[in-house]
């Protein structure tokens, strides 16, 4: 089957989509979006959390077919994600954004605009094997977005449902406070 | 596969009429974990998201009637007051990505004895509102559990709403698995209150082939209270009352051993989330009580 | 061929112009990770790229009758289906030191999902339909799961016809290898014991639960070769293991690492390797495999269950008098690393203690439950869980504080260990023990505020299960030691290749090696040791590949120690190049050319006085340096068969921690409220990393202490739970607080001082909070993981 939907502020078509395919695998291997990650396909690990309509899920667990028409952003759209927040743009993708849009280069790119909460994850030492951070980044991001100043348990209770196998979460609470912190002086 | 995608509610009657084994998928939570992990290959995939009546609610004078699809995120921000242990229940699901996505149809149309949503229904007392081409009807929850992950549903029929009893006094709900998050119940109890007809019901989850209420434990209890005055005076319950209470739930239960925990802790366990949730219901019941004369 | 897409890119760094060792500078690949950039093995994509899938055997213990594989070739979109008998060559088995484990199943299988047969097809889906149409008949075997059926009369052998070099000296075919340690005379020294101690201790099977799953992509290439984009720990011994199997040259396979998801000992052992590159060279075309958690769970070797009884004497002001202990280590059906974690669990069998009269001894067992090898700990771990419950047992007998007992018998440096080897660089166990004990303790009843009570802090969390009825707090400690780096007489090298040049108007120095980088933070070390040897601010890592010579495997908590050494080691050879190079250009303008000490520093030649003789620039101008050279610690010996005698090991590692726990005693739920470490770390080179391994490795010993274990049916001895529904490891909510402690103890015989760390943390953390909820509970508490069963008396 045909699905179309958008994905970070772009609209996407996948074709010949097994029925059985979930949202992570047409990220994965049909749009080239590699970022959502394939760490449990059961819903147990969180590293394929996307916002599907805004809202932070397990891209496993949608079929393929349930986000036609749907809005979806990834890892990869983060950075964009949050600095269209913090210049108050509505949801959505305004045409001329979807026409500026640009794919990131692989490089590392020192100039590399990030989310804050991405920024803060590296800063932080967050990041080990990486493999969970995706899945954290956007899920911490969200918490975010509606709870600018969270504490511990706050932080702790929304990443309930991401698994992270190497850091201990200390420094993913770290990163998380800093994000914060710095999204309050308006940095 | 086909991926069947009703864009309204009697179109998805019509598709569950003409392919009645179509696996209807909402949040996907049960569904695409078998799909993913080659358990089974449904011959038609029946997706319910694009139907809008499933994800709303309204809230009557009796009954909160709850849309199959409405996520347990909203049910714990948005029903707490009306529906508080079902609210709790859902607080307990699996992960907030889950929960934001996963509504009590799901789990009622898996009928898992581990469903979170099961106790809850239960003490709170609801009807399924079941649907099918052939006409609507109401199945009481106590009799919507059939067996091991079989429900009373008709090969035709879509689980539209349950009508859930609105509280008219505390509940409680509480669930034991070995982790503090993300855990699926090793058991589960769910305990309301109803001061208004003198009763008390119960629901027990992964502790029998169905989620089961302890019946006698709640005559006993009812009948204990009556007996005592206690909904009048609003005295402590006496120890050896929450005792027998707390044993007669324990008793209900027809537990397994498996992997998540022994049949003799289940059974054990269900006897203190018993205990502990009557007391905090009984607290929460005097402290309202209190109130309320306090303003009188 | 199309350019195969996530293919790893050089990560450069360093436009400042610090970030020398013992900065906590950041990773390079950071901003990659967190934009969904950084190429892990399943993210692999090549155009016209086919999918395998493996069949794995249903049974633990079966012959083989019939393979029908027809229907499966028939399925349209179908490119391969092969078998034992499809294999190239008589090359049909592999394993890391003994060479038992079957590429695909031979007539038999030995443990539940053994790979039976691949498949090749066009998508994920049509391959796992064709692996379904394969039937299989099996005539089931008797099951071996245990010492009693492996080593009891009339067993059933699991290997017939063993001729691996352990085979002579075991006493039974089913046993792996069996190591014993004999110091002293215990039977004298047990006289002198006022008290004496013992107990029969349990550890389950532990999953390494590295989260990005096995995968990699074979792609055929023209010379008849195949490349390999792999997720492993040890690119070499990979290639080591592959090449016969293919009969292929090993020029002929070329390995690139693709990203890991983590490892933890996980990816010691092949997995999908050899099978990636089956498919692809029989197809012709590239071959992507990604294992599902499902599989992932029968695709590795897991850390080995194990049975321990310890007897410990001490005099009556607590001086340990003699031990004696027996481990048995359950090896699974294939050997894997299983020899050298019975040389680790019997070496380091008595702790960081001081006892003059041991009797120990250590075997690992061949059985038909799943294989067993490397994890985090290796070895170590099963024992300072027992050893460490005993110390608290004689504390409690002799009526002692548990830390001071500890600290009475604790090593210092120059102690000699069991194997007689002597400890000669410093081992700080009783400061280490003084640290987390002086430590501030968490505040009681965190859970409890004017608002009420927060269950998210209490045992059972979310779930609701109490508001504080029940719950007891109880505090326990524990210390450890664990060997860093291959012991035994191993020749744990690596190689490093480093060049320096000047780019863009800079002196940049490039390192290549093929360390395996599986989130440990080696590739930051590696270019803070090249900022600090030679003096430049940008570093180019290379991705790690098989086109440099061996780093050695990522794991034993060696990598920095080692490929380290061996990226200084280079750092320092090339220097001396560019120096000769200066003094035949410039050393007649200044006299200080002739001086031996001249550093590099800012990009420039200095004296050890600080002045600047000239810019690296002018002094490169187009030339290149490159060295690649390997690099070795000192030599280890084996240990005696027979005494367990000799000087097997390299360093010695350090870590104690503190837990504090909350348990609710009603219902057996455990909330663990902080877990403080110290560690000797001997020099940190990036503190925020250190620190990171600490915390990372404590955890893993938290989920092994409450939660993990992978459950085998003893009558099948099928896996009952293969999935992160039913294997549970720590969430965010069941990791406390973890307050680290880091002190920095210089090992002469190291790179910079310092000591491997990455294991150690994992050591002590499972018996610290065991003793923790042994303090709560007032139980005994002889496994792990300790379930609600065991708390409740409902087990």
């Amino acid at each position: 089957m045909r699905v179309n939907f958008t994905v970070n502020g772009r609209p996407q078509e996948a074709d010949d989509v097994w029925e059985g395919e979930s949202l992570l695998y047409v990220l994965r291997e049909r749009l080239g979006l590699p970022g959502s990650k394939n760490a449990c396909e059961q819903g147990e690990c969180g590293s394929c959390t996307v916002r599907l309509d805004g809202v932070p899920v397990c891209s496993c667990l949608v079929a393929a077919g349930q986000a036609e028409g749907r809005d979806v952003v990834t890892v990869e759209g983060l950075a964009d994600h949050a600095r269209r927040r913090a210049c108050g743009t509505a949801p959505g993708t305004s045409l001329d954004a979807a026409r500026a849009w640009q794919p990131r280069g692989t490089g590392q790119d020192a100039d590399a605009e990030l989310a804050p909460v991405q920024q803060a994850f590296i800063d932080a030492g967050a990041v080990q094997c990486g493999f969970c951070t995706p899945g954290l980044l956007v899920a911490a991001d969200e918490l975010l977005e509606h709870r600018p100043n969270p504490t511990d348990a706050d932080i702790r209770e929304a990443l309930s449902g991401n698994l992270c196998r190497c850091t201990g979460y200390e420094k993913i609470m770290d990163a998380v406070r800093l994000a914060a912190a710095r999204q309050g002086e308006g940095a | 596969m086909d991926f069947l995608r009703p864009a309204s509610w009697e179109e998805a009657l019509a598709a569950k009429a003409e392919h009645p084994t179509a696996v209807p998928i909402a949040g996907g939570t049960d569904v695409m974990v078998e799909i993913n992990f080659d358990h089974c290959r449904p011959e038609y995939l029946l997706d319910l998201t694009r139907i809008g009546d499933l994800y709303e609610w309204e809230v009557g004078d009796e009954s909160v009637r709850l849309g199959a699809s409405v996520p347990y995120t909203r049910i714990m921000e948005r029903l707490r007051g009306e529906l508080p242990g079902l609210a709790l229940a859902s607080h307990t699901v699996a992960s907030p990505q889950i929960r934001n996505r996963g509504g009590v149809g799901g789990n009622l149309g898996t009928a898992s004895p581990a469903g979170d949503a099961h106790p809850a229904l239960l003490a709170a007392g609801a009807e399924v509102e079941a649907e099918s081409v052939r006409g609507t009807r109401r199945i009481p929850i106590d009799d919507f559990y059939t067996g091991v992950k079989r429900n009373a549903l008709a090969p035709d029929e879509l689980i539209r709403a349950v009508h859930v009893t609105k509280a008219d006094g505390p509940q409680q709900y509480a669930k034991v698995g070995t982790r503090n998050a993300m855990v699926i119940a090793v058991c589960a109890f769910g305990l309301a209150l109803h001061p208004r007809t003198r009763s008390v019901r119960t629901g027990v989850g992964s502790a029998a082939p169905t989620p089961v209420r302890a019946r006698t434990a709640e005559e006993f209890l009812a009948a204990a209270l009556d007996e005592g005055g206690f909904w009048e005076n609003g005295k402590v319950i006496t120890p050896s009352v929450v005792k027998q209470f707390a044993d007669l739930c324990a008793g209900a239960c027809n537990p397994i051993d498996d992997v998540r925990g022994t049949a003799s802790y289940r059974r054990h366990a269900v006897g203190v989330l018993a205990r502990r949730t009557l007391t905090w219901t009984w607290e929460s019941y005097r402290g309202s009580r209190r109130l309320s004369e306090g303003a009188a | 061929m199309s350019p195969t897409s996530g293919a790893p890119s050089q990560l450069t760094q360093g436009s400042g112009t610090k970030g020398g060792i013992g900065e906590s500078t950041l990773r390079p690949d950071g901003i990659l990770k967190v934009t969904g950039e950084f190429a892990y093995a399943s993210d692999m994509w090549h155009e016209d790229m086919l999918w395998g899938q493996i069949l794995r055997s249903t049974v633990a213990h079966a012959e083989i009758v019939s393979i029908d594989t027809g229907e499966a070739l028939a399925t349209p979109g179908v490119y391969a289906v092969m078998t034992y008998d499809d294999l190239p060559t008589e090359v049909r088995t592999y394993g890391l030191e003994i060479q038992d484990t079957p590429v695909l199943a031979h007539g038999k299988v030995r443990h539940h999902g053994e790979p039976v047969a691949i498949v090749a097809a066009d998508h994920p889906e049509t391959a796992r339909r064709a692996a379904a149409k394969i039937r299989v008949e099996y005539r089931e075997l008797p099951v071996v799961t245990d010492e009693e059926s492996a080593t009891g009369p009339g067993a059933v052998l699991v290997h017939e016809g063993r001729d691996d070099h352990h085979s002579g000296h075991v006493p039974h075919p089913n046993i792996v290898h069996r190591q014993p340690i004999v110091r002293g005379d215990v039977t004298e020294a047990r006289k002198r014991a006022d008290v004496v101690v013992r107990g029969e201790y349990r550890f389950g099977m532990q999953d390494q639960a590295f989260l990005g799953p096995e995968s990699g992509l074979a792609v055929p290439e023209e010379d008849g070769g195949v490349h390999l984009y792999i997720a492993t720990q040890w690119l070499h011994s990979d290639l080591r293991q592959i090449a016969p199997v293919l009969g292929l040259p090993e020029d002929k396979v070329r390995m690139t690492l693709s990203g890991v998801g983590g490892a933890f000992g996980g990816r010691e052992d092949l997995s999908m390797q050899i099978h990636a590159c089956l498919l692809a060279l029989r197809t012709g075309k590239p071959v992507k495999i990604v294992y599902n958690r499902f599989e992932s769970f029968f695709g590795h070797v897991h850390r080995h269950p194990a049975r321990l009884v310890y007897e410990h004497g001490a005099t009556k002001d607590g001086k340990l008098t003699h031990l004696t202990c027996r481990i048995v280590l359950d090896g699974g059906a294939y050997a894997s690393a299983s020899p050298a974690v019975v040389g680790n669990a019997s070496s380091l069998a008595v702790g960081p203690y001081v006892v003059d009269d041991v009797d120990i001894e250590a075997v690992a067992l061949y059985t038909n439950n799943p294989p067993c090898g490397a994890m985090r700990g290796f070895g170590a771990v099963q024992a300072c869980f027992a050893y460490e419950a005993q110390m608290d047992k004689l504390a409690d007998r002799l009526g002692m504080d548990p830390v001071r007992l500890r600290q009475l018998n604790a090593m210092e440096q120059g102690a000699v260990m069991p194997t007689g080897q002597i400890v000669d660089s410093p081992a700080p166990v009783a400061e280490l023990l003084r640290r987390v004990a002086a430590m501030p303790m968490p505040p009681e009843r965190q859970w409890e505020s004017s608002e009420g009570v927060d269950v998210r802090q209490l045992p059972g969390g979310l779930s609701n299960t109490t508001h504080g009825e029940g719950v007891v707090r109880g505090v326990g400690y524990a210390v450890g030691i664990k060997n860093v780096g291959f012991s035994e007489g191993f020749d744990d090298y690596s190689t490093a290749r480093v060049r320096m040049e000047v780019v863009a108007g800079e002196a940049v120095a490039t390192v290549h090696t093929a360390m395996a980088e599986v989130g440990q933070g080696g590739v930051t070390v590696h270019a803070q040791i090249a900022r600090t040897e030679l003096g430049v601010t940008r570093v180019t890592i290379n991705p790690a590949d098989t086109q440099v010579g061996s780093a050695g495997s990522t794991s034993a908590s060696r990598q920095t120690y080692v490929t380290g050494g061996a990226v200084k080691n280079s750092c320092e050879l090339v220097r001396e190049r560019v120096l000769e190079i200066g003094r035949r250009r410039f050393g007649s303008y200044h006299p200080a050319w002739a001086d031996a000490e001249l550093l590099l520093e800012g990009g420039k030649v200095v004296t050890d006085g600080g002045e600047v003789l000239c810019d690296l620039v002018d002094l490169l101008a187009d030339d290149v340096v490159e060295v690649e050279a390997e690099w070795r610690h000192r030599p280890t010996q084996p240990f005696d068969l027979r005494t367990g005698q000799g000087d097997g090991h390299v360093q010695y590692s350090f870590a104690a921690h503190r837990a504090v726990v909350e348990v609710d005693t009603e219902l057996g739920l455990v909330k663990v409220v902080e877990l403080a470490c110290a560690q000797d770390v001997g020099k940190a080179l990036n503190p925020l990393s250190v620190i990171g391994q600490i915390q990372g490795g404590t955890t893993q010993g938290l989920g092994i202490a409450v939660m993990e274990e992978i459950i085998v049916d003893p009558r099948t001895a099928k896996v009952r739970n293969p999935s992160f529904t039913d294997y549970l490891i720590p969430t965010i909510l069941d990791t406390p607080t973890i307050p680290v402690d880091v002190l920095e103890l210089a090992d002469d015989h190291a790179p910079y001082g310092l000591r491997g760390i990455g294991e150690a943390p994992t050591l002590s953390s499972t018996p610290a909070v065991l003793a923790a909820i042994r303090a709560a509970t007032g139980l005994e508490l002889n496994r792990a993981p300790v379930r609600p069963e065991h708390l409740t008396g409902t087990a």
